[in-house]
């Protein structure tokens, strides 16, 4: 029944002699919503950054649908550098190192922990932007105008997914004259844009309050349903994770300590060590 | 390999020669863009106005006058350029500053042309520099001996200075992470006022020696050195000041061994040749360092 | 609202039409050597330069100084095609060399040919620098311009390029034609309509949704790559198109000009180029063809007094050759620390927003930063 969408295996990341993530290894299935927890500078946006394909990692290999999309291991200098685990096992992986453009085109999407908006565009115009990638046109037929049914086509998906946000009175308006929760949801739907199968969301709640967390939740329950999603976030509310995620895992300095259900990893030591502490009534 | 420098010898001191005088040059460079990221287009024209100043300035005042008062003319000439041009733009995007680097220069090339009619002017001849001497059979100008061991003298003052005094370290720091040294109480103009005084400071002995050589100044003779002086710091990797002198002594070398066989029409191109492969095979330069951008 | 824009564009249409009408009309009338049609004709080629340089710094976010090598590669191109095949085979031009070049093309094909010969380039240095960090970019593109220079005057290149002299005897304004006709085309008119178009089709590009990959480029290139826009090929693309135009400027240039050299098409020019772009508001087409006229009036034409011996005030002798550039450099300086936004920022000039503007006046209200269709 667990159709699996994305696997992390053996994910190392190191910059120079600092090892930002640790052998991590998760697995994300269809249909699922998973948190990613941890205190500050864990190395989660890292792990969402490799990924991505804005970084190489390390070591270790990424499958997307059952296909290896990142791989790579410890060669050249990094070879005596390298201070994370299982250095040898992926030493006759062939390399695959895509950009992240190549990541989006595969299907998975994700919006940023400091928001990246295009300053110098409308809201429309950040959402519409986002559907090029998958236009079924050139230069020279978007130039000459050959291809106005696409842009239509565009246009109209574009006015859909504003619209359905509750963000189409805004259309026109500068993407960065929004207020900040608002932005968050821009770049959600600009996410949505690119028709992805996996959506990465950092922090997508930060900045906040528990009515509008509440809502975000809601919202992505909604969305996950509607376009058959596949959710993986990095999040720090502990409501929103408790409440809305499958499952979760928890790092800490890079590694893995924990994962499973929002319950058992409440109750795990370990995470309420390094990260929850105990639980308040508030 | 004793044959080539014999016959080339003439060739390697001119070379040496002006290694040493676009060091100086370079450094002026290398600091600036070290502390502001800033390419100051405007620099290499500094050091022609450097020229000029003290073409004119000979004219009417005894050498050992007019000597100390182009160095403090130039100095005075940088400090305005940065206060008025570069620190109102401090805070707008970066290509502002650095068109208003290419206007500065524009503005002084033409200021140059309109004082000098653009007419070429004929550099004084500072007395003992300009001597002849005879070398292992190659001759030459006392100021092409001079030259370097005048550069490593200066370098190495500014080096310890640098390394050894507060305002050093200050500068260390500035040019390590802006904001933070702001944030620390570090007197930012003050740090960047001292950068370019003294790279025109540096400028004007490099100017001293470069016309002493080549004789003449004219409103277009600080373009290219200038171009090349930066190519140079970019080599030895930006903001390095021990790299921009040796790509400085690098280029002023290969620039005239390329002369002596006889390519004098790629002379000025070798530098740019130079310029694309740095920058496709190593960018951060001989000793520069790299920064990874945290996403 | 809809209807509102409609007529906006239908003004700016007969606008422009206006224009063109005019030009025709004043080249009637006007004695062919006054000095406003040196203004018009050099002042719409800059227009082109600017507009292609404005797609690649002002849109695209690529801090680039090469225009001038390219404006050389397409001059070039475009005047030895254009020469006579007698003329080429010769000696009037052709004094050091053999001309390698055995034929020779009509001025449509040359300019085409022009733009495409800087495409192919472009198209080559664009692979090692575009990965570039933006100072790097900037450096290296003005080195490559520099070597493109000094290759034009290598003596070995001089079966075709002539090396270091002048070429000339090519077709030039005086020879243009109605295609398939006899009959000529004045030419400022030629001058205004073939940079016009070009200046329509770029304009076309950063409307469409290339222009908009572009712009998302300029403002966040790990976002724009983050939501599927590749940054190589897309920088590619603009720094081709952009150098495409830079090229077939290059070859009107040469055509206005009657002579071309290449120690002509120093980095001194591209800097006035990206003043130009700077001045008319970095990200603004109208905004450079307006500062594109305004500068070549001012330099050619306006302070030409200021040259003048006869115009001294007070018995200072200051207005002498030189003068008019030395007020115009601090002209310049005072625009780029004061006016850095440029005269149309980075809006374009249009009816809806004059028309917005006027509104907001009539009703008392201070003007708002959205007039001007953005």
């Amino acid at each position: 029944m667990h159709e699996n969408i994305l696997r992390l295996a053996d994910i190392t990341m190191q910059f120079g002699g600092v090892v930002a993530v640790n052998n991590l290894s998760l697995e994300v299935n269809r249909g699922e919503i998973i948190a990613l927890i941890g205190p500050n500078g864990a190395g989660k946006t890292t792990a969402f950054n490799c990924i991505t394909g804005v970084y190489e990692p390390t070591n270790g290999v990424i499958r997307f649908n059952d296909e290896i999309i990142v791989a790579n291991h410890p060669r050249g200098k990094m070879k005596k550098l390298y201070a994370g685990e299982n250095a040898a096992k992926y030493k006759n992986t062939r390399i695959m190192d895509p950009t992240p453009d190549q990541i989006t085109k595969l299907g998975i999407a994700r919006t940023f922990q400091n928001i990246r908006l295009w300053k110098s565009m409308t809201v429309f115009e950040n959402v519409l932007t986002a559907k090029h990638m998958r236009a079924k046109q050139n230069v020279l037929s978007a130039t000459l105008r050959l291809s106005h049914a696409e842009e239509k086509r565009m246009r109209q998906e574009t006015a859909e997914l504003l619209e359905e946000q509750d963000l189409l009175q805004y259309a026109d308006a500068l993407a960065t004259s929004l207020p900040y929760g608002l932005q968050r949801r821009l770049e959600i739907a600009r996410a949505l844009a690119t028709d992805p199968v996996l959506l990465l969301l950092d922090e997508p709640a930060a900045g906040m309050n528990p009515q509008e967390t509440q809502e975000l939740g809601e919202f992505i329950v909604r969305i996950k349903n509607k376009y058959d999603l596949t959710v993986l976030m990095i999040e720090h509310h502990m409501d929103l994770v408790m409440q809305f995620s499958d499952r979760i895992y928890v790092i800490d300095f890079g590694r893995l300590i924990s994962a499973g259900t929002p319950q058992a990893v409440q109750a795990d030591k370990r995470v309420i060590d390094a990260y929850l502490g105990v639980v308040d009534d508030e | 390999m004793i044959e080539f420098l014999h016959t080339n010898l003439s060739y390697i001191l001119s070379g040496i020669s002006v290694g040493g005088q676009y060091a100086l040059i370079a450094i002026g460079y290398t600091m600036v863009y070290g502390i502001l990221r800033l390419i100051n287009f405007a620099h290499g024209d500094v050091f022609m106005c450097a020229g000029l100043m003290m073409v004119y300035l000979s004219a009417s005042v005894p050498l050992w006058a007019a000597v100390p008062l182009v160095i403090l003319l130039t100095v005075l000439l940088g400090f305005l350029i940065e206060r008025v041009a570069y620190k109102p733009l401090r805070s707008a995007p970066r290509m502002s500053v650095m068109i208003s680097a290419i206007g500065v220069s524009y503005l002084l090339q033409n200021a140059a042309l309109y004082f000098t009619g653009g007419l070429a002017k004929i550099y004084p001849m500072i007395p003992w520099l300009s001597n002849s001497i005879t070398i292992w059979g190659a001759t030459t100008k006392m100021v092409t001996l001079i030259t370097p061991v005048l550069t490593i003298i200066l370098v190495i003052c500014l080096t310890a200075m640098i390394k050894y005094t507060k305002i050093g370290m200050a500068m260390r720091a500035v040019s390590k992470d802006f904001e933070t040294s702001q944030l620390m109480g570090i007197r930012i103009d003050s740090v960047i006022s001292i950068t370019f005084i003294i790279g025109s400071f540096l400028a004007s002995f490099g100017s001293f020696l470069y016309f002493t050589n080549y004789a003449s100044v004219t409103p277009t003779s600080g373009a290219m050195p200038g171009l090349k002086c930066f190519v140079a710091a970019v080599f030895g990797g930006i903001g390095s000041i021990p790299g921009a002198v040796i790509g400085a002594f690098f280029i002023g070398i290969c620039e005239n061994i390329i002369k002596g066989l006889g390519w004098t029409t790629f002379s000025d191109a070798f530098t740019f040749v130079l310029l694309i492969i740095i920058l496709l095979v190593k960018p951060t330069g001989l000793f520069g360092e790299k920064a990874t951008d945290k996403v | 609202m809809e209807k509102k824009d409609k007529t906006g564009l239908w003004l700016t249409f007969g606008f422009i039409a206006l224009i063109y009408i005019g030009v025709f009309v004043l080249e009637q009338v006007v004695n062919a050597n006054h000095i406003v049609f040196t203004v018009l004709k050099k002042g719409a080629i800059y227009s082109l330069v600017a507009v292609s340089m404005n797609l690649l710094n002002g849109f695209t976010g690529l801090f680039s100084l090469g225009q001038a090598g390219f404006m050389l590669i397409g001059a070039y191109t475009y005047a030895v095609l254009t020469m006579p095949v007698a003329v080429k085979l010769s000696d009037s031009v052709y004094k050091y060399y053999d001309c390698a070049v055995t034929f020779d093309t009509g001025i449509l094909a040359a300019l085409i040919c022009a733009g495409l010969a800087a495409a192919i380039f472009a198209a080559l240095i664009g692979l090692p620098v575009l990965r570039l960090k933006s100072d790097y970019l900037a450096i290296a593109t003005l080195g490559f311009a520099e070597i493109i220079r000094a290759v034009f005057q290598w003596g070995a290149l001089g079966p075709i390029t002539n090396g270091a002299n002048v070429l000339r005897s090519y077709l030039d304004l005086t020879d243009v034609t109605i295609p398939f006709t006899d009959i000529p085309i004045p030419p400022t008119l030629f001058v205004f309509i073939a940079a016009g178009i070009c200046i329509a089709v770029i304009m076309l590009l950063i409307n469409s949704s290339y222009g908009r990959a572009f712009k998302a480029i300029r403002d966040d290139e790990i976002a724009a790559e983050a939501m599927g826009i590749n940054l190589f090929r897309h920088k590619e693309l603009s720094f081709v198109i952009s150098s495409f135009f830079a090229g077939i400027s290059g070859a009107m240039l040469a055509m206005f000009q009657y002579t071309i050299q290449a120690s002509q098409f120093k980095s001194a020019m591209t800097y006035e180029i990206l003043l130009i772009v700077v001045i008319g508001g970095i990200g603004s087409v109208s905004g450079s063809c307006i500062a594109s006229f305004l500068f070549i009036s001012a330099s050619e034409w306006w302070l030409r007094f200021l040259d003048d011996s006869k115009y001294n005030i007070l018995g200072m002798n200051l207005m002498r050759a030189g003068f008019r550039k030395l007020v115009f450099s601090v002209i310049i300086m005072i625009l780029v620390l004061f006016f850095s936004r440029g005269i149309m920022g980075d809006k374009e000039l249009s009816f809806s927003g004059l028309a917005k503007r006027l509104k907001r006046k009539k009703a008392g209200m201070p003007a708002k930063e959205g007039d001007g269709d953005a």
